[in-house]
């Protein structure tokens, strides 16, 4: 086997991993400590990814339009806490699940009446858009590596705020029981406000990461939200760590699949079943996995401590 | 004198009647509104729209009613939207169709009801084969006929190892299987990534599989929205300098647009094939891109052109039988003939109601104003017919 190539699709995969734990801990996040289950959450990955092309855009600077982009998402997700997801937090999942993928209708119309169908392309700084060469032979594109270590210092940043700041001891608390904490003087509205919206900026962060990728587009997070949901089950509801290793693994599944498995296949079938069915299992291997997660060890790796 | 009596009476009853449905000639279109693939459906729409601007919105004396609907991105939702089209409103045509699955789809609903049906865009092969029915046309291409120019001028370009990528659905699996029909170097890799409303975006892990395998060159079909991004990320992943890019279907308007705004200059002067060019001289044409520009302020894609080409075909046939709708025996037979202003010049009609035509190599270039566009260079085949014809039992 070519090395060369693994390593370079090891990284590939990481980078993967790494956007998919930006969304999936928030989700998590949301989900594990508010009980709260936000489809739309892929929705304001869009919504980071608009905002930040749109502010590039005036900006003429990527790095000027993310920065800007964060606080404005924090907004958006502020506004919707208060005005529709606070009154849902009593009701129940299917409740949730109905609000949110009307929220999601709301999202998509309205990024479309406003930005148009046609997506924002999100150019890169010239320093941003080049190559750094790795292990000597490994060619990989800068940005590509950047994504990797903003991820990784969120992911440090994250888990620091969780266990290390009374914030995060109130977010346990919280999670743990919430009318327990609520006696006891805190107050669990502006809490779980200011969770919904720490949930929204990671998710425009991974918007804003992907957009000079792909594109900002309407509609571009609800595929990926779903694989965020798996990244969720697998590493267990509610779990900062659980939610980094499973984005990790899927990120390197998903991946690896993409690269490998159609040379898999050809050893024993035709050469064009294999071409065209590669991909269809390929995009399957990580549902075939939430589902052994499921039936083997339905809390997931790391499920929360305490509950 | 007769002729104009009856105008006369009609234009009166018209006048004098809330119009009723079967005074109309009604065209259903059905095509991609919503998702990131919606700038498409929105060209086709704008290209069909100048269309009937320029007919004036008749056709054998009569108005027409035009109707666009949403498919989604979908074939189960091209299908429903193609049957209610065709049951609910009763439309006599039915066009438009951006995606081969959603024309597979949606296919059955129209012809096993005696509605005609004309691709706008989608061209796969069964139905250019074994399917081929007397209903249905295409104002486009067969699927495999663009990419076996494409493997011509590789050829030509002395390509000895290449590497093919499309998405995995009925028309990826076309166009690889086109260029690899005419190709005469080896290929080294293919990959069918996923597609649909969730398409796959990000290619790094194809990318770095291509490099591993040695090729001198790429071709690749990703209409919509994948495409720019697999463009910009063969950029970002600094391949150009080792790598040809050859492009189907990707490298259009809509892709330019964002390419220049993403200022990658890398797609200047990058070849591609296509049945037609915005700058293709011909009088139709010079007309149908002024009034397009005018109207949208950026140039048509091929689907806006198609999609000219199809209110076009329709109105011949429509023409041919001076409005007598039930008369379909007529109306075949006057978009057979193919006797219309087409924007891409003269052509005719094959046995299986696919278009004998003329493919040419396009390069990007700027304009005047210094916006990019694809731009005619030369004729790579002439009279091209595709290669499922054969198996058409039509004569």
């Amino acid at each position: 086997m070519d090395t060369t190539l693994l390593a370079a699709q090891l990284i590939n995969g990481l980078q993967l991993g790494i956007l998919l734990f930006l969304l999936a801990s928030g989700l998590s996040l949301i989900f594990g400590i508010m009980d709260f289950v936000n489809l739309a959450h892929g929705s304001l990955y869009m919504v980071g990814a608009f905002f930040c092309a749109t502010i590039t855009d005036w900006t003429d600077s990527f790095i000027i339009g993310a920065l800007l982009a964060i606080p404005a998402t924090a907004v958006i997700g502020f506004l919707v806490e208060i005005i529709v997801v606070r009154k849902l937090y009593q009701r129940d999942h299917l409740d949730h699940v109905l609000a949110t993928f009307g929220l999601i209708l709301v999202f998509d119309t309205t990024t479309q009446m406003i930005w148009g169908p046609d997506g924002l392309v999100v150019p890169l700084p010239a320093w941003l858009d080049t190559r750094v060469t790795l292990f000597s032979d490994i060619v990989l594109p800068t940005y590509r590596i950047a994504i990797i270590g903003v991820g990784l210092a969120v992911a440090a940043g994250l888990w620091l705020l969780v266990s290390k700041t009374r914030l995060g001891m109130r977010i346990r608390a919280g999670a743990s029981n919430r009318d327990m904490i609520g006696a006891l003087g805190v107050d669990i509205n502006l809490l779980f406000t200011l969770v919904f919206a720490l949930g929204a900026v990671l998710a425009g962060l991974a918007g804003m990461m992907i957009a000079p990728i792909t594109e900002a587009s309407v509609g571009m997070g609800n595929g990926i939200i779903i694989v965020a949901f798996v990244v969720i089950v697998i590493g267990g509801i509610g779990s900062i760590k659980g939610a980094f290793a499973a984005a990790m693994i899927v990120g390197l599944i998903d991946t690896m699949g993409r690269s490998y498995l159609d040379s898999l296949f050809k050893l024993f079938m035709s050469n064009q079943n294999a071409e065209t069915s590669a991909p269809a299992i390929s995009a399957m291997l990580i549902y075939i996995l939430m589902a052994a997660i499921l039936a083997f060890r339905p809390q997931g790796l790391f499920p929360p401590k305490g509950r | 004198m007769k002729k104009s009596l009856i105008g006369l009476v009609s234009a009166v009853a018209l006048l004098a009647t809330p119009a009723v449905a079967a005074d109309k000639v009604k065209i259903g279109f059905v095509t991609t509104i919503t998702t990131p693939a919606g700038a498409m459906g929105r060209d086709m729409v704008d290209g069909a729209n100048i269309a009937l601007k320029h007919i004036n919105n008749m056709m054998g004396g009569k108005q027409v009613d035009f109707i666009v609907e949403d498919d989604g991105f979908k074939p189960e939702i091209g299908k429903q939207k193609t049957d209610k089209l065709v049951k609910q409103d009763k439309v006599d045509f039915v066009t438009g169709y951006i995606w081969s699955h959603v024309l597979l789809a949606s296919r059955k609903s129209a012809l096993a009801n005696d509605t005609f049906m004309i691709s706008a865009n989608a061209g796969p092969s069964p139905v250019a084969g074994k399917l081929c029915h007397k209903n249905f046309f295409s104002s486009s291409w067969q699927n495999d006929q663009n990419p076996m120019a494409t493997g011509e001028v590789m050829n030509k370009d002395g390509i000895k190892k290449a590497y093919l990528m499309a998405p995995n659905y009925a028309a990826g699996k076309n166009m690889t299987a086109g260029v690899a029909r005419t190709f005469k170097g080896e290929i080294v890799g293919k990959d069918l990534t996923k597609w649909g409303k969730d398409m796959q975006l990000d290619f790094s892990a194809e990318l770095a599989k291509a490099k591993a395998a040695g090729a001198e060159a790429i071709a690749i079909f990703y209409p919509g929205p994948a495409g720019p991004a697999f463009i910009k990320q063969f950029d970002q992943a600094g391949l150009g300098s080792s790598m040809k890019l050859y492009t189907m279907f990707t490298v259009d308007a809509l892709a330019l647009q964002r390419l220049q705004k993403a200022n990658l200059k890398g797609v200047l002067g990058s070849y591609n094939t296509m049945f037609w060019a915005p700058d293709l001289d011909n009088a139709v044409n010079k007309k149908f891109v002024a009034d397009f520009k005018a109207k949208t302020g950026r140039y048509p894609t091929h689907y806006a052109a198609q999609s000219y080409d199809a209110i076009m075909l329709i109105k011949s046939g429509v023409d041919a039988v001076n409005g007598d709708l039930d008369n379909k025996d007529g109306i075949r037979a006057g978009m057979k003939k193919a006797n219309f202003p087409s924007v891409r010049g003269k052509f005719r009609y094959g046995n299986n109601h696919f278009p004998i035509q003329d493919f040419h190599l396009r390069q990007v270039k700027a304009d005047a104003n210094g916006d990019w566009f694809v731009s005619y260079v030369s004729t790579v085949t002439k009279d091209h017919q595709d290669t499922y014809a054969s198996k058409c039992k039509m004569k």
